[in-house]
């Protein structure tokens, strides 16, 4: 077959072979547009917006109970306890403590939603045939998937994080802060600090949005893909906390997340959150693979 | 079912007709130079022995060896559940083959599917968009996964196809608030995005009104002057009589009939009909004659033409002494000839 072949585009049908394949090898701004598209398709549903917007709501909730809460302290739990009796004296551990609580439903919840929904939705809707006649590429279409994903995922900390801040700069009295080694280290450098912690969350997410992708391969039902991760994830945690499981714990995809409070410490507990962050890398790995492997290899028949 | 016109391109050797599936790998981006525009080569789609078996068992497309020439509307018929969906979605590569290979435009599919499919214009099984996005919104979004279309001209283009299938006005409506009339035309308007060699229609009238049939029946037209490739799917016999020039009959996954529309008609079994007065010496002429499945009724004497001339059978029977009132080969109804290549009724076979 020859390539003189493939560019032979008749003059009937007012064809401009010219103007098309010039732009060929545009391959970069064509993924750039495809990836603003799916950006654009996840930040402008209001499911998903509703979504951030419970999670910017949910710290300042926590924040004003805490608040009200604070003269007596508070009680129970091994992280989130020591964050608490800090926060009386620093509105920053706001934001640890809603990380603590958030991760483990509420931000998982989240990134299950928009990951469990990006293939399945796509075919549930139809829209998928059509996008991939255009011809989208398959591959290409689930990296631009997965990326959005990632994307959303971090938003979705970051937002948790300056509701935290703002929240807690509002509520409690700002000022150096106090890390869990007991030393004290000045405000700029902890709110360092807790741009680490939420980027070590993000990556977290990141793993969890790979394990939704895959999931979303497999099926046309959204909410069916979307259930699934959300189980998965709890499913795990609670594996996490069964002691006769300890021989798993460390592969587990939940095992890692809460590792964060390592950021918290001097010197910082590299080993821990490499440990987390390998963890992440290859669950994302893994089952980014299997979605590639299962979505290029399926018919399409939704 | 391959044509003779391979040798005629550009002395490179191509080879138009079935390709090996897989002989192609997929093309990167600038492996295809831009040289001046050939003749149009070999037919636009073909297949051979092109066979899915679902993993159920069912085997919904077999042996099937389309060929869809250049500049053709091919109407494509079969009752509901022939396989024609999943013909149209092997052709566009949404399903693997079983067996057998796809040519479209003279690139394997879906191994060249990058490639060609860009040519292809299409609409598989209705319409399917965003429900809150508005219709600009939703062929945007379906410009932007073309990696081959100029971002600086979408607008411009988006709105030409909005305009050609008139919705322009309706362009910033929600998908969601569409009519079905609306949809389906917003869905032909995917595959009007850019110039195209080849649309493939599936069922584009499907749900429409009369209005809504004619206007999609126009603009089939209308595409197709402009020598586009139509391959049009319907079970909706008037419809393909209007605009087809070809017509392929499917019937449990299998190509019953293929050729012009003209050779399907002259397939069927046509008819002579004599009126007259002594219908039973004119049928016993006929039964003379060797006519078969001979039937008269009312001062009227039918009987299965075969081959043999109508002006014959006149002379003969008047020789015969028959006075023949009126003498007639109606032409054969097409949804007769449909019914005898598919059997009893269009949601039967399954």
């Amino acid at each position: 077959m020859s390539t003189a072949e493939a560019t032979a585009v008749p003059a009937a049908g007012g064809a401009r072979p010219a103007d098309q394949l010039a732009r060929t090898p545009g391959a970069v701004p064509g993924w750039l547009r495809l990836f603003r598209s799916e950006l654009r398709l996840v930040f402008r549903r209001l499911r998903n917006l509703a979504l951030l917007a419970a999670l910017a709501a949910l710290p300042v909730l926590l924040g004003i109970a805490l608040r009200l809460a604070a003269p007596r302290g508070g009680g129970g739990g091994d992280a989130g306890s020591s964050f608490i009796s800090q926060l009386a004296g620093n509105g920053v551990f706001l934001a640890f403590i809603a990380i603590t609580l958030m991760i483990a439903l509420v931000l998982p919840l989240a990134v299950a939603v928009v990951s469990g929904d990006s293939v399945a939705g796509e075919a549930g809707m139809g829209t998928l045939r059509y996008l991939l006649t255009v011809p989208v590429g398959r591959t290409r279409l689930i990296a631009a998937k997965y990326a959005a994903i990632v994307v959303f995922g971090l938003s979705a900390c970051c937002v948790v994080v300056a509701a935290s801040l703002a929240t807690g700069a509002a509520l409690f009295p700002i000022g150096p802060v106090t890390l869990l080694s007991g030393n004290t280290v000045p405000l700029g450098q902890g709110l360092l600090r807790v741009l680490f912690v939420t980027l070590y969350v993000a990556a977290a997410m990141a793993a969890l949005g790979a394990i939704g992708l895959a999931v979303s391969t497999f099926t046309e039902h959204p909410i069916g893909a979307i259930a699934t991760v959300l189980v998965l994830a709890v499913v795990s945690e609670i594996a996490d906390n069964i002691p006769q499981f300890a021989a798993v714990h460390p592969y587990l995809p939940s095992h890692w997340w809460l590792f964060f409070d390592s950021l918290l410490r001097t010197p910082i507990l590299t080993s821990d959150l490499l440990h987390g962050l390998l963890s992440f890398g290859l669950y994302a790995v893994i089952f980014c693979s299997i979605a590639w492997a299962r979505f290029t290899s399926t018919d399409v028949t939704a | 079912m391959s044509t003779a016109g391979t040798g005629t391109d550009a002395g490179t050797g191509a080879a138009a007709g079935a390709p090996e599936p897989g002989s192609e790998p997929e093309a990167g981006p600038g492996a295809a130079p831009s040289g001046p525009p050939g003749p149009p080569p070999g037919p636009a789609i073909t297949t051979s022995g092109l066979t899915k078996r679902f993993r159920g068992g069912q085997l919904a497309v077999d042996d099937l060896g389309l060929a869809v020439p250049r500049g053709a509307v091919y109407g494509f018929l079969g009752p509901n559940g022939s396989g024609k969906t999943t013909t149209i979605r092997m052709l566009l590569g949404l399903i693997y083959p079983t067996r057998g290979s796809v040519s479209l435009l003279g690139e394997p599919v879906p191994g060249a599917a990058a490639r060609v499919l860009p040519r292809v214009g299409s609409l598989v099984e209705g319409p399917a968009f965003y429900p809150y996005l508005s219709g600009r919104a939703n062929l945007a979004r379906i410009d932007a996964a073309d990696r081959t279309a100029d971002p600086r001209t979408a607008a411009a283009r988006i709105d030409a196809a909005l305009d050609r299938v008139g919705l322009l006005s309706a362009a910033r409506k929600r998908y969601r608030a569409y009519s079905l009339g609306m949809k389906q035309r917003l869905a032909i308007a995917t595959g009007l995005l850019r110039p195209r060699e080849l649309i493939i229609l599936d069922e584009p009238t499907n749900g429409l009104d009369p209005q809504g049939t004619r206007e999609v029946r126009g603009l089939i037209r209308e595409i197709a002057t402009g020598g586009v490739t139509v391959l049009v799917s319907s079970h909706l016999l008037a419809e393909v009589e209007q605009i087809c020039t070809h017509v392929g009959v499917m019937r449990t996954g299998r190509l019953v009939f293929q050729g012009t529309l003209d050779e399907l008609r002259s397939r069927g079994s046509n008819r002579v009909v004599i009126r007259t007065a002594q219908p039973g010496e004119a049928a016993a002429t006929l039964t003379a004659l060797g006519l078969a499945d001979i039937r008269s009724a009312d001062g009227e004497v039918s009987a299965q033409l075969a081959d043999q001339s109508p002006e014959r059978i006149c002379r003969e029977l008047v020789l015969a002494g028959v006075g023949v009132a009126g003498l007639d080969t109606p032409r054969p109804n097409l949804e007769d000839l449909f019914v005898g290549l598919t059997g009893e009724g269009f949601d039967v076979d399954g």
